[in-house]
């Protein structure tokens, strides 16, 4: 065994894991710059989601795979280059297929590099595990990081542009709440997001208390 | 002048990195428990921007003309270098600002907001005069942010929230009302 | 498969945090690491580049026939030392050079011509189109290509089409005026709720029209057609 090395767990709790008990998002707070820059609409969102899914899981792959050969004083360069090179193909892999949804990311497409979660899940856990291991948790992290975005962006979008990917929800006589895709919403749905989720939480250990 | 006048009041103030911009958020939750170490990482911030944009400047300028789709490669790894190097050299130099600053010093390779400058810096073909403006500016602005928030959790501290609040909720709703009171700087650099 | 056999048996990996490991091995890492990531990623570059050009191709032509009144054809002309000229010099910066866009109309009559813009608008960098008769200096109209205005106020500049419109056969300097502009042909009226965002467009129009129009003059001046 590594030292340090997670448990080991079968591939569908490795993958839940990132889903639900440690979302990203929700839970651990880790890629809060993306999440609160994208979510202004929700193609933009699962955009942003899809992509870190594919460089969570390219380069959790990668970093396993060598894990044997990268030298500890390395390391930490040897995982940024692997990032690196996942998000330079997934900007352009993006450009060249979506357009206009590389154009509204910008340079938020490039700054997944930066995402502490990247960094975080190759040194916590690909270099500690087997390949298949290692995948099924950036895939795990990676879904629970777009289903966090696509909820906060589908919020968003409905209220501040009164339609869901583009498509007009509530008729010409809507009055859009601006504020909601203005940068103060993002922090306020977000906000108001986890707030309800510690109040749902508090509310079922209250009741687990009352039957005890 | 008023370009670089419009390029400094413009990211401190009307596109703040962290309140507007959403960059260098990480810090921003992180490290504003209390607002002596929030100023200082802001400071050491600026520091870093401010080599960034040289560097970043110098790879434009001579590197990745030939070969722009390294960018993202080539920045992160000469930021990464700078951060180790400002690390060192804080570590021999002073002392006692390295052991207050601890683990938050690394930390700040990760930081979107630096990168965000290399790139914002290249997309708006910024010359080195510009970029250095556009990098105080920014890194000020960070530390600015960095300051109110620091300030406002400090008092929340000893006040009496409710459970559910005492988490990250409450801290996004203040950023959320920082937020919209820096939107009110909107229109300064635009006045005819 | 073989390495997760190896390493669920326990077999002990090469380098332990605690070993010193030789120079020479942390540069070949590295270099292998470099190697491959770059590789990597210029293979992916040559792949994905036809289309991203494309597309970039696709939205610049877009604009010029939206602002030139849909034009048969129009030349490319690159601003090189003060001077228009008709063919970009070689360098890897030609892609960085100021351009307009001349157009002409099925008969060979010119047109007018196209200039992008960009300055300040309410909050970021607005960034236009500007189509123009560089003879009479009269406009076409404009286009926004980028803009971070307020959604439902400034971003009216872009959706408003009655603002919009306003532009066409207007003789910058412009200026904007609230209510209802007295046929002047010097007058826009500004959107209420966004006279910071108007104001930009009519700076922004302006000085595109100022700083293109004896560069296009001179160039026409020169013998072109």
């Amino acid at each position: 065994m590594v030292p340090g090395a997670p448990p080991p767990a079968t591939v569908i709790a490795d993958m839940w894991r990132g889903i639900g008990r440690e979302n990203p998002v929700l839970v651990q707070f880790l890629g809060m710059c993306p999440t609160m820059a994208v979510t202004n609409t929700l193609a933009n969102g699962i955009a942003m989601g899809a992509a870190t899914t594919f460089v969570l899981v390219g380069s959790g792959l990668f970093v396993s795979l060598f894990r044997k050969y990268i030298a500890h004083e390395v390391r930490i360069t040897s995982y940024i280059l692997i990032i690196a090179t996942f998000v330079t193909l997934a900007d352009m892999i993006l450009a060249a297929t979506f357009p206009a949804i590389s154009k509204a990311l910008g340079p938020f497409m490039p700054l997944i590099v930066a995402n502490c979660l990247l960094l975080g899940r190759a040194e916590a856990f690909a270099a500690k595990v087997a390949v298949h291991r290692a995948v099924a948790d950036g895939l795990g992290m990676g879904l629970g990081f777009t289903l966090s975005l696509s909820l906060l962006s589908a919020l968003r979008e409905t209220l501040g542009h009164g339609s869901l990917l583009g498509h007009p929800l509530f008729g010409p006589r809507f009055e859009p709440w601006v504020f909601m895709v203005m940068p103060p919403g993002g922090f306020f749905a977000l906000g108001v997001a986890l707030l309800a989720l510690a109040w749902i939480v508090e509310l079922r250990r209250r009741r687990v208390r009352a039957v005890a | 002048m008023s370009n670089l006048a419009w390029i400094f009041v413009s990211t401190l103030l009307v596109n703040n990195f962290t309140l507007v911009m959403f960059l260098g958020l990480c810090s921003f939750f992180g490290v504003t428990a209390k607002i002596e170490t929030a100023w200082r990482l802001g400071l050491a911030n600026t520091f870093v921007l401010l080599l960034t944009a040289i560097f970043a400047w110098l790879l434009n300028t001579f590197v990745l003309g030939a070969a722009p789709y390294l960018r993202i490669v080539a920045f992160i790894v000469v930021i990464a270098s700078a951060v180790q190097f400002v690390e060192m050299a804080v570590r021999k130099y002073l002392p006692v600002l390295f052991r207050q600053l601890g683990i938050y010093l690394p930390l700040i390779t990760t930081n979107c907001a630096i990168l965000g400058l290399a790139l914002f810096q290249t997309s708006r073909h910024y010359t080195l005069i510009e970029g250095l403006v556009f990098a105080i500016g920014a890194g000020l602005g960070l530390t600015l942010a960095l300051s109110l928030m620091a300030s406002i959790r400090e008092r929340i501290e000893v006040a009496d929230v409710p459970r559910i609040a005492r988490r990250m909720g409450l801290v996004l709703v203040i950023a959320s009302s920082l937020s919209m009171a820096f939107m009110g700087f909107a229109g300064m650099g635009s006045a005819p | 498969m073989t390495v997760v056999h190896q390493h669920q048996h326990g077999a002990p990996v090469a380098v332990t945090p605690g070993k010193a490991t030789p120079t020479w091995r942390l540069l070949v890492t590295l270099a292998v690491a470099g190697g491959l990531s770059g590789w990597l990623v210029v293979t992916v570059y040559q792949i994905t580049r036809p289309a991203v050009e494309r597309y970039a191709a696709q939205r610049v032509a877009g604009a010029v026939r939206e602002v030139l009144e849909r034009p048969a054809r129009w030349d490319t002309l690159y601003l090189v030392n003060g001077a228009l000229v008709s063919k970009a010099p070689a360098g890897p910066n030609a892609q960085e050079l100021p351009i307009a866009y001349v157009g002409y109309d099925a008969t060979g009559k010119r047109i007018g011509a196209a200039v992008t813009a960009a300055e300040p608008g309410f909050q970021e960098l607005l960034t236009l189109m500007i189509g123009f008769d560089p003879e009479s200096g009269a406009l076409l109209g404009f286009k926004v290509l980028d803009e971070k205005e307020t959604p439902g106020l400034g971003d009216k500049i872009e959706t408003d089409s009655s603002f919009r419109t306003q532009f066409a056969d207007r003789l910058p300097p412009l200026t904007g005026v609230k209510g209802h502009p007295g046929g002047n042909r010097n007058e826009v009226q500004t959107i209420t709720g966004a006279t910071i965002s108007s104001r930009a467009v009519i700076r922004i129009v302006n000085h595109a029209v100022a700083k293109w129009r004896p560069l296009l003059q001179a160039y026409h001046a020169g013998g072109a057609p």
